[in-house]
């Protein structure tokens, strides 16, 4: 037999892919799927399937137009981005809204950039953010507590066939507060409101609790599969947790405590599942707690002060923006450099 | 002993694939049809070849003189004549040729008449000489000539004996440990002795338990409280110089200093046996024990004359059909032979047998999408990603301040890249680069040092010439003024008149010239 050409060290390979992390972060999401579909109904599942599918055409499309092969499909990270939409998105979203936001996220933010590996930005949190900014009233149709609607129904609310019924959704507990944080004339507190609104479960909104702690669970999965590395969620949810108990201190009628903060809204799957994004968060392990640190901040800041219901996307977007200079800034010293307190100058520009 | 052991950070757990081989002791490896003998088997220059062809040559007879003091001598591997001194292709990554000896044997394999040296009565420089032209270099698989190690320039604390073998596949000196290990620590004893440390220490992975029983047993029998045989996790790359002198000692080599500054030597076990087979028995390099395994039925190790080519030596462990090639070393930071029929040399721990099931082709390479795995298993804590970024981008400098240097090269990155980025092909390239230029950067600034003293000089030259032929000029115009002016009669005014206007004359030519060399000198500058 000829000899094969030589090719170098190393010749062993681990056994592992971009394909098998992104299966084990839809895996990771699988708990919050279920227990999300349990609470809204199978159109969850509905939208989670058209934003794949739509991923798939996008990504697909714009790789041939790129002269590229199409082996990215198979990468599954227009799936993972296509999930994060479909469970950030509202449930009832029509269903052309959803297809936008999968196009801003595949063909905009990811594929205009240079494809997998070269996005600024988090695809998924830049759908969110044009699709908030230019649909506010849809973005925020969540469905009214309790409402069980049959899954023919929602169908035909999801692709129209029916009109858009504002009796379908409601407030959600975290607009419930920025509405009446805005009124002057309120004067209760925070807790009353909930309950009054019956908004409020064990420790935050109900039901909504229950989906956030399975996400919960699929990021301590992902944690301990090392998929994604400890520094960004902690940093994330420890800072939220702090500003949040500050506030609630100073002043329990006006400011929630921080376990409804942290179990509402978008804080479990962003600590987790958005800002642990590898291409436009940070990497160093400094840099991660910085890049978390601020998005929970931020997140937290926007979320009771600013003129959104949630802040998860604007907050982690910022810190993308901010990524590349925190990495740069703080790059571990290597080996033997830690010793007699040397570290070489490192090229800043 | 108890001994405390260190952490270095990263490394990978790659399956040991040890115990293929590591269960059948060395075999000696019968006298291959022709032995090709590279005369450059070691770090610096190559040795110059002191046969001729149609010469007898015994085993043990020199081949090649080493040249210069980074050089080593290269012997006849066994009895026969010398059929070509030629270039060899020889297992080096460049595939290039490289003079050899080759000798065709005469089955006898009679040795030259040994004898051992009385090393304990030279001095230190006569047993460096002794070993420099025993042909002693690192057997561990870089080469590089021991004796040069041994110079006790700068005092040394601790010596290490790197018996951690921790590349998968290799089970060589786990072998050598088992069944030779009191000729290891009585050569590594010697060496304690020439660099005059305090500490030995055997450094020896926890997945060899025989062998580190073996060298324990050893060191006891000789009653040397200086040795400590140091069972370290087993974690590639901990056989890496920088990563097992961070377990036993804690101490951090950085890539500008040399393990001798920070007061360690290190040696592999296999040289400390060569050292000691060299001055107890006056018996130079010209064998070796080489793992053969990988796609083979019959996995082992051997007892092999340098220069025996690899497709003989191979045929002993016999390769399945679909053998496709030869790693030599280990798969981590091994290279792929040029051709089935190099020789063996002094570095050639082992012969992996390659086949496309065993070592698949590398997926096609993805992009990298940051994930830091790479940067976790380093061992030197660099940001592989970040180099991976820069080299090809071609930043070179940038590739440099992200301390490109301190890259090892031993490939825990690409293990574990899920994007099947050849990390470590990459920073070969960037480094090659990156010599290149800074060679061309030398030769450049050495030719313009070299034009610029000539420019210098021959401005030099001009001024100094001009300064001479101004004072010519002025004294010959003060002697025809003063015979113009000298009256007769009134001879000693005029005298004194004359001599001030050829004085005057002189100061101005030299001011003249002196302004020219202030001005060339502007001009340099």
């Amino acid at each position: 037999m000829p000899i094969a050409p030589p090719i170098s060290s190393p010749y062993l390979h681990a056994e592992t892919s971009v394909r098998r992390i992104m299966n084990q972060v839809m895996l990771a999401l699988l708990p919050g799927i279920v227990v999300y579909t349990a609470l809204i109904g199978l159109a969850l599942i509905v939208q989670v399937l058209l934003a794949c599918c739509f991923a798939l055409i996008f990504e697909g499309l714009f790789q041939k137009l790129r002269g590229r092969s199409l082996a990215s499909l198979q990468d599954g990270s227009a799936l993972v981005t296509a999930c994060l939409i479909a469970l950030t998105f509202p449930p009832l979203s029509p269903w052309w809204l959803t297809v936008l936001g999968v196009f801003f996220a595949i063909v905009v933010a990811k594929q205009l950039y240079g494809g997998l590996g070269q996005n600024p930005f988090n695809p998924a949190m830049i759908a969110f953010a044009v699709c908030i900014v230019a649909f506010p009233a849809l973005m925020s149709q969540w469905p009214a507590q309790g409402l069980h609607l049959p899954f023919s129904q929602q169908m035909e609310v999801i692709f129209g066939f029916s009109p858009r019924i504002d009796a379908l959704t409601a407030a959600t507990p975290l607009d419930a507060i920025k509405t009446a944080l805005k009124m002057d004339s309120f004067t209760g507190s925070i807790q009353d409101l909930l309950k009054s609104q019956s908004l409020y479960g064990t420790f935050a909104g109900r039901g909504w609790e229950w989906v956030t702690t399975a996400y919960l669970v699929g990021g301590l999965f992902l944690i301990f599969r090392r998929v994604i590395t400890w520094q960004t969620p902690v940093a994330f949810l420890g800072s939220m947790t702090v500003i949040s108990l500050i506030c609630w201190l100073i002043d329990p009628a006006r400011f929630s405590d921080p376990l409804f903060h942290l179990f509402s809204g978008g804080a479990m799957l962003g600590a987790f599942f958005i800002a642990t994004d590898p291409v436009s968060g940070c990497t160093t392990p400094a840099g991660k707690l910085i890049f978390g640190g601020g998005a929970g901040l931020l997140a937290y800041l926007i979320r009771v002060f600013g003129g959104f219901p949630d802040g998860i996307a604007f907050s982690i977007l910022i810190m993308n923006i901010c990524a590349p200079l925190i990495d740069v800034y703080t790059q571990p010293a290597i080996f033997a450099m830690q010793q007699g307190g040397k570290k070489k100058e490192r090229d800043h520009a | 002993m108890l001994q405390k052991l260190f952490k270095f950070k990263g490394g990978i757990k790659p399956a040991h694939h040890k115990a293929e081989s590591q269960g059948a002791p060395i075999a000696i490896a019968p006298l291959p049809g022709r032995l090709v003998i590279p005369l450059s088997q070691s770090a610096g220059e190559a040795a110059q070849p002191v046969v001729a062809v149609g010469d007898r040559v015994l085993k043990g007879q020199f081949i090649g003189r080493a040249e210069g003091w980074l050089s080593s001598a290269v012997h006849a591997s066994t009895s026969g004549t010398v059929v070509a001194v030629e270039p060899r292709l020889m297992p080096h990554p460049s595939g290039l040729a490289t003079l050899s000896v080759v000798i065709e044997p005469d089955g006898e394999d009679r040795w030259l008449p040994l004898q051992a040296p009385d090393y304990k009565n030279m001095s230190p420089k006569a047993v460096l000489q002794y070993l420099q032209d025993a042909g002693v270099v690192g057997m561990g698989g870089a080469g590089f000539p021991s004796h040069a190690k041994m110079q006790n320039s700068t005092v040394l604390e601790d010596l290490v004996i790197n018996g951690a073998e921790c590349e998968p596949y290799i089970t060589c000196d786990d072998r050598l440990m088992r069944e030779r290990a009191g000729e290891i620590v009585a050569g590594s004893r010697v060496i304690r002795d020439l660099l005059q440390v305090k500490r030995v220490l055997i450094g020896i992975e926890d997945n060899k338990p025989e062998a580190i029983a073996a060298m324990r047993e050893a060191v006891e029998a000789m009653g040397e409280t200086t040795f400590s045989v140091v069972v370290v996790p087993t974690l590639y790359p901990a056989g890496g110089i920088k990563q097992l002198i961070r377990v036993l000692t804690g101490k951090e080599i950085p890539v500008d200093k040399r393990s001798t500054d920070l007061g360690i030597q290190c040696f592999n076990v296999a040289t400390a046996l060569s050292v000691w087979r060299a001055l107890n028995l006056g018996e130079p390099v010209v064998n070796r024990i080489v793992t053969l395994t990988g796609n083979v039925e019959q996995a082992g190790n051997w007892e092999v004359l340098i220069g025996t080519p690899m497709n003989e030596l191979l045929a002993l462990a016999r390769p399945k059909a679909d053998t496709d090639g030869i790693i030599m070393g280990g798969p981590m930071m091994g290279i792929s032979v040029p051709a089935f029929d190099v020789p063996v040399i002094k570095a050639s721990n082992c012969l992996i047998a390659r086949s496309p099931a065993l070592f698949p082709p590398p997926p096609p390479e993805m992009p990298c999408i940051r994930c830091g795995a790479c940067a976790r298993v380093c061992p030197q804590e660099l940001q592989p990603f970040e180099l991976y970024w820069w080299s090809r981008a071609r930043q070179f400098d940038k590739a440099q301040a992200y301390n490109l240097a301190s890259c090892i090269e031993c490939g825990c990155c690409a293990y574990v890249c899920p994007a099947n980025i050849p990390l470590v092909q990459y920073f070969r390239f960037s480094k090659g680069e990156i010599r290149a230029a800074a060679k061309e950067q030398k030769m450049a600034d050495s030719a313009k040092a070299r034009f610029e003293f000539k420019q210098f000089r021959a401005e030099r030259e001009k001024a100094e010439k001009a300064e001479k032929l101004a004072r010519a000029a002025a004294a010959q115009a003060a002697k025809l003024a003063a015979e113009r002016d000298t009256p007769p009669g009134g001879e000693s005014d005029t005298a004194v008149y004359a001599a001030d206007a050829k004085q005057a004359v002189i100061a101005a030519a030299v001011e003249r010239a002196r302004l020219q060399r202030a001005e060339t000198d502007s001009r340099d500058a």
